[in-house]
């Protein structure tokens, strides 16, 4: 893959950013990018912005940010789908040869809406729309299931939330660092078992720009490229009697491939940092199992030894995760901003040392659709 | 230009109908993919990717390309979803091209639909606008259309008569297409007695609602010449989706398309587009549009589009015919549609479009339309591009 | 956003979306919708190509992308895969909670139905246990013709 990631840019994650629209933010979010890369809007070529018609209450909702990313005289598309999925289709925009940069924008306003009743709007018309699940309900019976076969716990549950809160300490961007116990996330509301309130990721405001580069163009600038090493994406069964929700095949595919792409033979081994998509605790743990950085059912145990923290051997979500901001369809791409930055060497007080490492976000109900990044500080 | 070449090999779409109560969305959408996949004589496991689109407030289903598995064979696939109103179907296209071109995937399965029954089409419409400043003003697609022909009226003194032609035109073509849903023609007396929508668009000037579904499937140069011994090569795309407000519209004149349409016959080399185009499948939500439009292409001077329509060139035997399969009047599954132009410009360059074959098609173009006056634009070639 | 909206209040526009919704069931759905209403028989779908059985029953079959092709009564007993016992009156519940959901295999299928768990203290649901389907008094042709599924004793 001859194309890297040139600038970044993201707003403040926040429960409500009741003083700005979907064009406020993006805005925002391209501004920084922009400058970030250090190059102007002239500089880019096409744009691809990602929103969900469902979470912005607008069908076509990606006009809502079109003059904010400077449509007007560009080609442009726009996915529907996390961040992450947007930015595969950027970077198929420029490796095509017909685009040398690509901007890609990705956002919502959780604020907005009444998410249990726009994720239950992800389950069929016709068998499960009228039982009335939605995210965290749907989420509560994979996490059983989960803890029922590899034996992981409540206890090692909370402690990926106690990580990532006080990881967002030191993340200026993240809406809840916190300094938490086990103890306080097992006592916190239990909202469907086995999920606590401290469990769940909350439902946040945000925006993230990426710019995306061919390898000719990086040689003009003066912006530090963090290359792309290897994309790929996959799909589980759509329903969640179709799948065994205990199991990552989907994941495991799409990271299979991107480390195939990025020439990975040892990933535990290989990979230095690791922003994933943890909606719920229990999430990042299947997660980090499925990305082959820890044996099946074994991520609970690596966590206690202290393996995924900031200081650890393979640190997962020093920004906080989505645990401690959690704007849908932006956040994987803020995996990946957050990724360019600890590469660089730009991430302040939650750098870790990192060369080489992944970002990943997820489309549907229980991790069923995944999306792997594989970034790099060489070519 | 792009790395890798790429081609349209196979192409299906469902019979279009206003209502399909015996499939459910997931099983619609599979009756398009089998057919693509037999048109291209391949398998469902012989698919590196999928794209699907739809407006998603017409089937008030969250997450589509996730629910769509069954449908699409998105078992065990990489597949995401693309969605921007109106143009969703060529914005599809595009992006398949693009994956393609990319070296990601070889062989890209591109997928439109639209179950246009399930819902209130102008209750969904409605909410494409912005909230604080439009959506309280607006009603529905029509209306904006009938702004811009009254502003192109106003100019050139077109009336309804000219635009009922073009709807003449479209519903006799589509009497040839075994898919396309409205296959009885009309008169130039019937269309102007059908009744007023908005001032000068009649009922019978513009498109239904049905629901369809479309599939596309493109492969890389490495292997198109291997699946059919007649792709239709992807020479180029263009696109703007110009404007957010209602209010900054240039009405009168489709700023996007014209915008488009330069970029895309400058990257081709296509210097007289009336001589070296043979075909266009156009995006023509309502009928004047087949008259402004083409204008705003640069394939007729400024005010003279009534006059081509009028002297037939634009019919199935004529220097330039437009929509031989009855365009977006005769047929309309909205996140399809622009997909459907995609493949119907396919078929004529592939020598498949049985009983509308244009004849020795050697360039066609595909359009897309929607949202705020966006149009999507597809270059489509018998001969590998050699740019 | 800078000095200029110093003091300005942000002004809030609410409105709600109102798109009504009737989604066609396709024939494969519509025969076990009747099936349940009018005989209280639970019907499953099969793959002829991997002989999987399908309940809920799919006209495809996504592993193989081919036509299901022959109905086979499953059920109404079946197994508890697994469930979760909502606590939080979340806004898409249809119930009072505590409202308790699972997925259930059904004897002689193969993939599993999400439904309700009832008649039954939330305390005492397992992982594994034997089930049973409950057939509501007033049907209508959907998936709530079963009321929910409660344990075998």
């Amino acid at each position: 893959m001859d194309a890297a990631i040139i600038g970044i840019g993201m707003t403040t994650i926040e429960k409500n950013k009741i003083a700005c629209n979907y064009a406020d933010l993006a805005w925002e979010a391209v501004n920084k990018a922009l400058a970030d890369a250090s190059i102007t809007i002239d500089d880019i070529d096409n744009v691809i912005t990602t929103s969900s018609d469902f979470w912005d209450g607008r069908t076509i909702s990606c006009m809502a940010v079109g003059d904010a990313c400077a449509v007007r005289h560009k080609n442009c598309s726009a996915v529907e789908g996390d961040g992450t999925f947007g930015a595969a289709y950027g970077l198929s925009r420029t490796l095509s040869g017909d685009y040398k940069t690509t901007l890609v924008t990705a956002h919502s306003k959780g604020s907005e809406s009444i998410s249990s009743i726009i994720t239950n709007a992800a389950f069929d018309p016709i068998y499960e729309r009228s039982l009335g699940l939605d995210m965290i309900s749907a989420s509560a019976i994979q996490a059983k299931q989960y803890m029922n076969v590899t034996g992981t716990t409540s206890e090692q549950l909370a402690l990926v939330s106690c990580k990532n809160h006080k990881n967002a300490k030191d993340n200026p961007y993240a809406q809840l660092p916190m300094d938490i116990t086990v103890n306080d996330v097992l006592n916190s509301e239990m909202i469907a078992e086995p999920l606590h309130k401290l469990d769940c990721s909350p439902v946040s405001d945000g925006c993230c720009a990426i710019i995306i580069a061919n390898a000719d163009f990086v040689k003009k600038v003066k912006a530090k490229p963090v290359w792309i090493k290897g994309v790929a994406f996959c799909s589980d069964a759509y329903f969640m009697g179709d799948r065994d929700l205990t199991k990552t095949i989907a994941l495991e595919n799409a990271a299979k491939k991107a480390y195939v792409m990025a020439g990975i033979t040892n990933p535990e081994n290989e990979i230095d940092i690791a922003e994933i998509y943890d909606a719920f605790t229990y999430q990042e743990l299947m997660w980090i199992e499925g990305l082959g950085l820890a044996e099946y059912g074994n991520a609970g145990k690596l966590l206690e030894k202290g393996i995924f923290n900031r200081d650890g051997k393979l640190p997962v979500n020093p920004s906080g995760g989505l645990l401690s901001g959690h704007p849908v369809i932006a956040a994987g791409l803020y995996r990946i901003a957050e990724i360019v930055l600890q590469i660089r060497g730009e991430a302040g007080a939650r750098q870790v040392n990192a060369k080489r490492g992944i970002a990943h976000g997820v489309n549907g109900i229980c991790g069923q659709s995944h999306c792997v990044w594989v970034l790099d500080k060489e070519k | 230009m792009a790395k890798r070449r790429v081609a349209i090999v196979g192409t299906g779409q469902t019979n279009h109908k206003s209502h399909r109560p015996d499939v459910n969305g997931q099983e619609l959408i599979h009756e398009a993919v089998v057919r693509a996949l037999q048109d291209a004589e391949l398998s469902i496991n012989d698919i590196d990717a999928i794209i699907i689109g739809n407006m998603d407030h017409f089937e008030g289903i969250n997450y589509v390309d996730c629910w769509s598995i069954d449908g699409s064979g998105g078992y065990h696939k990489p597949i995401m979803k693309l969605t921007t109103g109106g143009t969703t179907g060529s914005t599809l296209a595009i992006g398949g091209y693009h994956l393609v071109a990319s070296g990601m995937f070889d062989k890209v399965l591109v997928i439109g639909w639209e179950k246009n029954s399930e819902s209130d089409t102008t209750g969904a419409i409605t909410t494409a606008f912005d909230p604080i400043w439009d959506r309280l003003v607006f009603a529905g697609a029509i209306s904006g259309l009938a702004v811009e022909a009254q502003s192109y009226m106003a100019k050139y003194g077109a009336t309804d008569k000219d635009g009922a032609r073009v709807s003449v035109r479209d519903r006799k073509h589509a009497c040839n297409n075994p898919y396309a849903q409205l296959r009885k023609e009309v008169t130039l007396e019937e269309v102007l007695a059908s009744p007023m929508l908005a001032d000068p668009i009649h009922l019978l000037d513009v498109c239904p609602r049905t629901d369809g579904a479309c599939a596309v499937v493109m492969a890389s140069e490495d292997c198109a010449a291997t699946i059919t011994s007649t792709p239709d090569w992807i020479w180029a795309t263009a696109n703007r989706h110009t404007y957010s407000y209602l209010g900054d519209v240039n009405w009168g004149e489709l700023d996007s398309i014209a915008d488009a349409s330069k970029e895309l016959f400058k990257k081709s080399g296509i210097n007289e587009p009336r001589k070296q185009i043979n075909v266009i499948e156009m995006y023509q939500p309502y009928s004047l549009a087949g008259i402004i439009w083409i204008e705003d292409m640069g394939i007729i001077p400024r005010g003279k589009g009534a006059e081509y329509i009028w002297s037939g060139a634009t019919d199935m035997g004529g220097e330039l015919p437009i929509n031989p399969s009855g365009g977006v009047i005769a047929c309309n599954p909205i996140g399809a549609t622009g997909l459907i132009r995609c493949a119907e410009a396919a078929m004529q360059v592939m020598g498949k479009a049985e009983g509308r074959q244009v004849p020795d098609v050697n360039f066609a173009v595909s359009t897309g339309f929607g949202g705020c006056m966006w149009t999507d634009m597809i270059l489509h070639g018998k001969n590998k591009p050699n740019l | 956003m800078g000095n200029i909206f110093y003091g300005i209040e942000p002004s809030v526009y609410k409105s709600q979306i109102n798109v009504p919704y009737q989604w066609w069931a396709g024939e494969t759905a519509s025969k076990f919708f009747m099936v349940l209403r009018d005989d209280k028989k639970i019907l499953g779908k099969q793959c002829p190509r991997c002989g999987k059985v399908y309940c809920p029953p799919k006209k495809i079959c996504p592993s193989c992308f081919t036509e299901t092709n022959s109905w086979k009564e499953v059920g109404p007993k079946g197994k508890l895969i697994s469930y979760t016992i909502v606590l939080r009156q979340l806004a898409a519940l249809q119930k009072k909670v505590p409202v308790a959901f699972g997925l259930i295999c059904l004897d002689g299928a193969d993939n599993a139905m999400l439904h309700y768990i009832g008649d039954v203290d939330v305390n005492n649901i397992t992982i594994g246990m034997e089930v049973e389907a409950v057939f509501a008094d007033d049907r209508n042709a959907t998936i709530n013709a079963i009321s929910h599924f409660k344990p075998l004793t």
